[in-house]
C-alpha cells in the first residue's frame, strides 16, 4: 500500500465515527470533551453551529453517530451522544448574546416554504450574512413536523420555542398560518431564491376492505398526531391498533396509551428485528405496555354498523431468495382478527406537491419527487432549492439540517455570482496535545464504565400527563460519566517514519493490538498479517512509508481506544496525538469559523 | 513509565489459546522503565511465548535479582508466583525452589549487571548444576539504573553515550554457559520478536538448564553510534544462524523450506524443534563446533544468534541428585521429618 495521506481531510475525519456519520458533521468528540469540563454553554454552541437545534435533536435524533460509535466496537454499547447533546442544552447558561446578530440588509430576498428544520437551518445560515428571509408555514408557530408530529412528551413546546426563536431572532420573518398554495405566485413575488422545505406531509393510505365503512375510527397517524399536538383531539377508544413498524407508529402508540388506550397493540407486516423504528423508541414503547406483534399483515378492517370492531390480519413468515431478498409469505395458519375501537394507521409517509405547477420549470421524476441535485440541493429552476424529507422523502430531522447548510451555501454562492457546483475545501486544525512527557491536554484514562441509563419519569405519572416529558435527561454526575466514556477520536494517532527506531514499544503497549510492524503488501494481504484481526474493511489502515529495515508501519483504526499510550510508549516522538477539527463550510463561513475555534 | 494503567479492553477479535485465555491475560502491572526500553520487548515475548504454549500462569515461578531487567517479571504473568530477590542471588533462589517444588515452571529473568558482574558465580553455579529452568539474561551491555556505567559484557572498544572507550575484555555469557555445560542455548534480540518467541518457548519446554542471553537496547543509556548494543548497531551485525518454530502436540510439520535446509529436533517433553539453517555449516548439536563458531564470528564484529546449542536429551539437577518426584510441599510431615530413628539410620549408614 502507498503511505496515507493523512493531509487529505477525509482521512482522519472517517476516523472520528460519529462525526463522520453524522449528517451534519457535529465535532462529538469535542462537544463532550467540553462537557466533562462542565463548559456546557461552550459545548451548546459547538452544536448549535453544525446541527442548529441541539436541545430538540438532543431528546429526537435519529442518532446515526451512536452505531458508528467506536465504543461500539471496543465493548457493547456506544456512547449515548445523543443524550449529551441534551445535556449540554440542559445546563448551559443564556447563550443569546453568543449568537450571531442580524447582519445589515444585503437587500436579497429569499422565500421559504414551510417552518421546519430544512427552512430554518436555512434561514440560520443567511439571515446573519444580510439575506430577508421569509419562512411560510400552514401552521401557527414555527418548528413543523418538530412541532406537529412529535409528541410532546418527547419534546416540550418550550425547547422548540427556544430554539426556533433563536433563528427567528436573527431578524426571519416568519409568516405562520400562511401555506403556500401556488409555487407560481411565490415566483411572480420576484424573490431571489427559494427554498422549498415543505416536508412529506402526506401520510400513507392503507386501501384494504372495510376502510370507508370503518372510516370514523380509522386515522391516519401523522394527521391525527398533529391533531393531538394542536389540542383538536384529546381522547382515543380504549383498545387501539397501531399499524406500521415505524417511528410513526410508536408515537402513536405511546400518545394512544395517554389519551385513553389502555390496550394499545402495534401490529407490523415485517419481523420485530427489521422494523424501521429506532431500538430505544420499540424499548419505549414496550415500556409503556405496549405488545408488539409481528409479522401479521392487515387484509381487513371488520366493522358492523359503520362502527369499527376489528382488524383481520394474515400470519406470513419470511422467506429469502437467492439474492438475500426478504419475501413475505402466508405461513399456512388461519387469520386472527383483533378487535379494537380504533386503528392508527401509521405505514409510510409521501411526498405531495399539488401546490407546484407544471409551468415553474421544476421537472419530477417517474417517482413524482423533484429532481434536485444531491450536493447543491437545486431544482431544475436554478432559483428553488429543495431540502429536507421535500428533497428526498423522509428521513429525520438532522438529514433535513444538514440539507439546508448545503441549500444555504448554494444560494449564497449564486447570489454572490459564483458557481455553486465548486464547493470551498473545509478549514482542517490539527494540533499536538502533548504537555509534558506523559500529560496530554485531553484525558486519556480509559473509562470502563458501561452506558449509563436515562433517567425516566415514573410509568404511572408519566401516562397521566401527556405533556410530561418521559426521559428526564442525565444529572450533571450521570453526564460526566457518560461524557468520559468517550474515546477521544478526534485525537489523533499521528505517525512520523523518520524518527521511528523500531523497538516495538508501541506494539508491546497498544491495548487493542493495532499496531503492526510488518513487510508492505497489498491490503487484502496486509489485513491477513495484522497483529490482530482486522473484520471491517471499512476502517482504514494507517500505513507508513519504508523504515530502516524495510517494513512499515500498520495501524489498523478500527479500534484504536486513542489512550496515547503509544505516543507515551515512543521514545523518539515518532507518534504524537494530535487533535483533528474539521470546520465544515457553511454560507459565510471564512468569518463564522473564527467563532468556533474561539469556543 | 506512563501515568495511566494499561485499559482493560482489548481487541474484541483476539484468539484464545487451549485454556481459552488470550495473550492480555498473561500480562503484569505496566511497565515502570524507560519509553522503548529493549526489556519490554523481551517481556512481551515472555508474555506471547507463554500464551501459545497454553501456560497455565499460576504454574510459573518467575524469579530474579536487581536491576532493569529484574523488575521486568513485574510486567508479565501477573498470575504466576514471583520472587525479586538480592542483586546477583537469582539463581540460587531459583536453585533452591526448584529442588523444593520440582512440578513449577522456573523463569529466571536477570541482566548483564546482575549475571555477569555481581551473580557471576552463581550464574555459573546453576548452568553446571543443570537447574531445570529457562535462564533469560536482558543483555544492554551498560548499567542503566545507575546511569550508564559500562557492564561486564561491553564490547572492549565500544563507546559511551559520552564517548569514553570500553578498555577491559567482554564477558560473552553464551561461551560461558556453553562451557559450563548448559543443555539449550541461545542468544536473541529484543528487536526481532519472530526470533526471539520461539525461543523462549523452546527453552521453557526443555528440560534442563536453558539459557537465552537477549540482547536489548538501553535507549537511555546505550543506542548511539559507537555502541555495539545498538538497535542500528545489532540489525547491521546479526548474523542468524538458524530460525525455530517450536512445535507441540500432533499437528504435521508443514514448513515449506527447501528440503534438507529444516531439521527437526525432538525433545523429552514431546515437543518438536523444526530448526531452519541459516548457515549451512552451522550445527547446533555440537558444542565444540559452536564455541569456536561463536568465537570466530566475534571476532569479525559480528553477533551470531539463533538457537547455538541444543542436547534434547538432557538431564536436570533432580535426575542427579535422585531426588523424589514429589514436591516437597505436597509431602506430610511424617514423610518430611522421619524423626530421630531414620536419622540414627542414616548415620549409621554413613560411618
Amino acid at each position: 500500500m502507498k503511505p496515507t495521506d493523512i493531509s487529505a481531510p477525509d482521512y482522519f475525519h472517517k476516523v472520528v465515527d460519529c462525526q463522520w456519520a453524522c449528517p451534519a458533521h457535529t465535532p462529538v468528540p469535542e462537544y463532550i470533551r467540553l462537557i466533562a469540563e462542565g463548559r456546557y454553554s461552550d459545548a451548546y454552541m459547538i452544536n448549535w453551529k453544525s446541527n442548529v437545534f441541539p436541545g430538540i435533536l438532543g431528546r429526537t435524533c435519529d442518532r446515526p453517530c451512536e452505531p458508528a460509535c467506536r465504543r461500539g466496537r471496543v465493548e457493547d454499547n456506544p456512547v449515548a451522544i445523543c443524550r449529551l447533546k441534551r445535556v449540554a442544552a440542559d445546563f448551559k447558561d443564556d447563550i443569546k448574546d453568543r449568537l450571531p446578530k442580524p447582519g445589515p440588509k444585503n437587500g436579497k430576498r429569499i422565500a421559504l416554504v414551510g417552518g421546519g428544520p430544512a427552512s430554518l437551518a436555512v434561514a440560520r445560515d443567511l439571515a446573519p450574512l444580510g439575506y430577508h428571509c421569509t419562512v411560510f408555514d400552514g401552521d401557527p408557530k414555527a418548528g413543523g413536523m418538530m412541532r406537529s408530529q412529535i409528541p410532546k412528551f418527547r419534546l416540550p413546546d418550550s425547547v422548540i420555542d427556544e430554539e426556533t426563536d433563536y433563528i427567528l431572532d436573527l431578524g426571519v420573518e416568519f409568516k405562520g398560518g400562511q401555506r403556500v398554495d401556488s409555487l407560481k405566485q411565490l415566483l411572480a413575488e420576484n424573490y431571489d431564491a427559494v427554498f422549498v422545505g415543505s416536508g412529506a406531509p402526506r401520510g400513507r393510505e392503507l386501501d384494504i376492505p372495510g376502510r370507508k365503512e370503518a372510516a370514523a375510527n380509522i386515522h391516519i397517524g401523522i394527521d391525527w398526531l398533529a391533531n393531538v399536538s394542536f389540542g383538536h383531539v384529546d381522547k382515543i377508544g380504549r383498545r387501539v391498533i397501531v399499524l406500521g413498524g415505524g417511528n410513526t407508529a410508536m408515537d402513536c402508540c405511546r400518545t394512544a396509551r395517554r389519551l385513553g388506550g389502555e390496550a394499545v397493540k402495534v401490529v407490523v407486516r415485517s419481523g420485530f428485528e427489521e422494523m424501521k423504528a429506532s431500538p430505544w423508541e420499540k424499548e419505549d414503547a414496550i415500556h409503556e405496555d405496549i405488545p408488539i406483534l409481528n409479522y401479521m399483515v392487515p387484509v381487513a378492517f371488520k366493522h358492523v354498523a359503520g362502527k369499527l370492531i376489528g382488524v383481520i390480519f394474515q400470519k406470513v413468515r419470511a422467506e429469502y431468495d437467492a439474492k438475500g431478498r426478504r419475501n413475505l409469505v402466508p405461513s399456512g395458519e388461519p387469520d386472527e382478527t383483533i378487535p379494537c375501537d380504533d386503528v392508527l394507521v401509521a405505514v409510510g409517509q409521501e411526498n405531495a406537491f399539488p401546490w407546484i405547477e407544471a409551468d415553474c420549470g421544476i421537472e419530477f421524476d417517474k417517482w413524482h419527487m423533484p429532481k434536485v441535485d444531491p450536493k447543491t440541493f437545486v431544482s431544475t429552476n436554478p432559483k428553488v432549492f429543495f431540502g429536507g424529507d421535500a428533497a428526498f422523502g423522509p428521513k429525520n430531522i438532522i438529514w433535513a439540517v444538514a440539507h439546508g447548510h448545503d441549500a444555504a451555501l448554494s444560494i449564497h454562492r449564486m447570489l454572490s455570482g459564483e458557481d455553486i457546483n465548486e464547493r470551498p475545501l473545509p478549514e482542517v486544525h490539527v494540533s499536538s496535545q502533548k504537555m509534558g512527557i506523559h500529560e496530554w491536554s485531553y484525558d486519556n484514562d480509559i473509562s470502563a464504565d458501561k452506558r449509563f441509563k436515562v433517567p425516566h419519569r415514573d410509568k404511572v405519572v408519566a401516562l397521566k400527563d401527556i405533556r410530561a416529558e418521559v426521559e428526564l435527561g442525565y444529572d450533571l454526575k450521570l453526564a460526566l460519566g457518560e461524557a468520559q466514556r468517550c474515546l477521544n477520536c478526534d485525537v489523533q494517532t499521528v505517525f512520523a517514519a523518520p524518527l521511528c527506531i523500531e523497538c516495538d514499544a508501541c506494539v508491546d503497549i497498544c491495548p487493542m493490538d493495532c499496531i503492526s510492524f510488518t513487510e508492505n503488501g497489498e491490503e487484502d494481504d496486509l489485513r491477513q498479517r495484522l497483529k490482530a484481526p482486522s473484520p471491517h474493511h471499512d476502517q482504514a489502515l494507517y500505513v507508513s512509508g519504508d523504515l530502516k529495515t524495510g517494513r512499515v508501519m500498520v495501524k489498523d483504526e478500527d479500534v484504536c481506544l486513542h489512550c496515547g499510550l503509544c505516543a507515551e510508549r515512543c521514545p523518539t516522538g515518532a507518534w504524537d496525538m494530535q487533535k483533528y477539527l474539521i470546520d465544515m463550510v457553511q454560507a459565510g463561513s471564512t468569518c463564522q469559523s473564527k467563532a468556533r475555534s474561539a469556543a | 513509565m506512563t501515568y495511566i494503567a494499561k485499559p482493560k479492553f482489548h481487541h474484541p477479535g483476539l484468539k484464545k489459546n487451549e485454556l481459552g485465555y488470550t495473550h492480555r491475560d498473561y500480562e503484569g502491572k505496566i511497565s515502570t522503565l524507560c519509553a522503548g526500553c529493549g526489556h519490554d520487548s523481551i517481556t512481551a515475548s515472555i508474555i506471547e511465548a507463554c500464551y501459545e504454549l497454553s501456560i497455565e500462569p499460576h504454574r510459573v515461578a518467575k524469579i530474579s535479582g536487581i536491576g532493569c531487567s529484574s523488575k521486568t517479571p513485574d510486567y508479565f504473568l501477573g498470575n504466576s508466583h514471583g520472587f525479586n530477590s538480592v542483586h546477583g542471588r537469582m539463581p540460587s533462589v531459583l536453585t533452591g525452589a526448584n529442588l523444593a517444588n520440582r512440578d513449577l515452571i522456573y523463569l529466571g529473568v536477570s541482566g548483564d549487571g546482575d549475571s555477569a558482574s555481581i551473580g557471576f558465580g552463581q550464574f555459573a553455579h546453576s548452568i553446571r548444576r543443570a537447574v531445570n529452568m529457562t535462564y533469560i539474561v536482558e543483555n544492554n551491555g551498560v548499567y542503566g539504573l545507575t546511569k550508564g556505567q559500562f557492564s561486564a559484557t561491553a564490547d572492549r572498544g565500544s563507546k559511551s553515550k559520552k564517548g569514553v572507550t570500553n578498555t577491559d575484555n567482554a564477558i560473552d555469557l553464551v561461551a560461558i554457559a556453553l562451557q559450563l555445560g548448559a543443555t539449550f542455548v541461545a542468544r536473541s534480540f529484543s528487536g526481532d520478536k519472530t526470533q526471539l518467541v520461539p525461543l523462549i518457548a523452546a527453552a521453557i519446554r526443555h528440560k534442563g538448564a536453558s539459557f537465552i542471553d537477549v540482547i536489548s537496547p538501553c535507549i537511555a543509556f546505550n543506542n548511539h553510534a559507537g555502541s555495539t548494543k545498538s538497535f542500528d548497531y545489532v540489525r547491521e551485525h546479526n548474523d542468524a544462524v538458524n530460525r525455530l518454530d517450536v512445535l507441540v502436540g500432533r499437528e504435521p510439520i508443514s514448513v515449506d523450506y527447501a528440503p534438507g535446509t529444516v531439521q527437526v529436533v525432538e525433545q523429552h517433553d514431546g515437543s518438536r524443534l523444526a530448526l531452519r539453517k541459516l548457515d549451512a555449516d552451522y550445527d547446533p548439536h555440537d558444542r565444540l563446533g559452536a564455541q569456536t563458531f561463536l568465537q570466530k564470528h566475534a571476532a569479525k564484529g559480528q553477533i551470531v544468534t539463533g538457537l547455538l546449542y541444543v542436547d534434547p536429551d538432557a538431564e536436570d539437577l533432580h535426575t542427579h541428585l535422585d531426588t523424589v518426584e514429589t514436591p516437597l510441599n505436597t509431602m506430610d510431615e511424617q514423610a518430611l521429618c522421619p524423626g530421630s530413628a531414620v536419622l540414627d539410620k542414616i548415620n549409621a549408614s554413613l560411618r
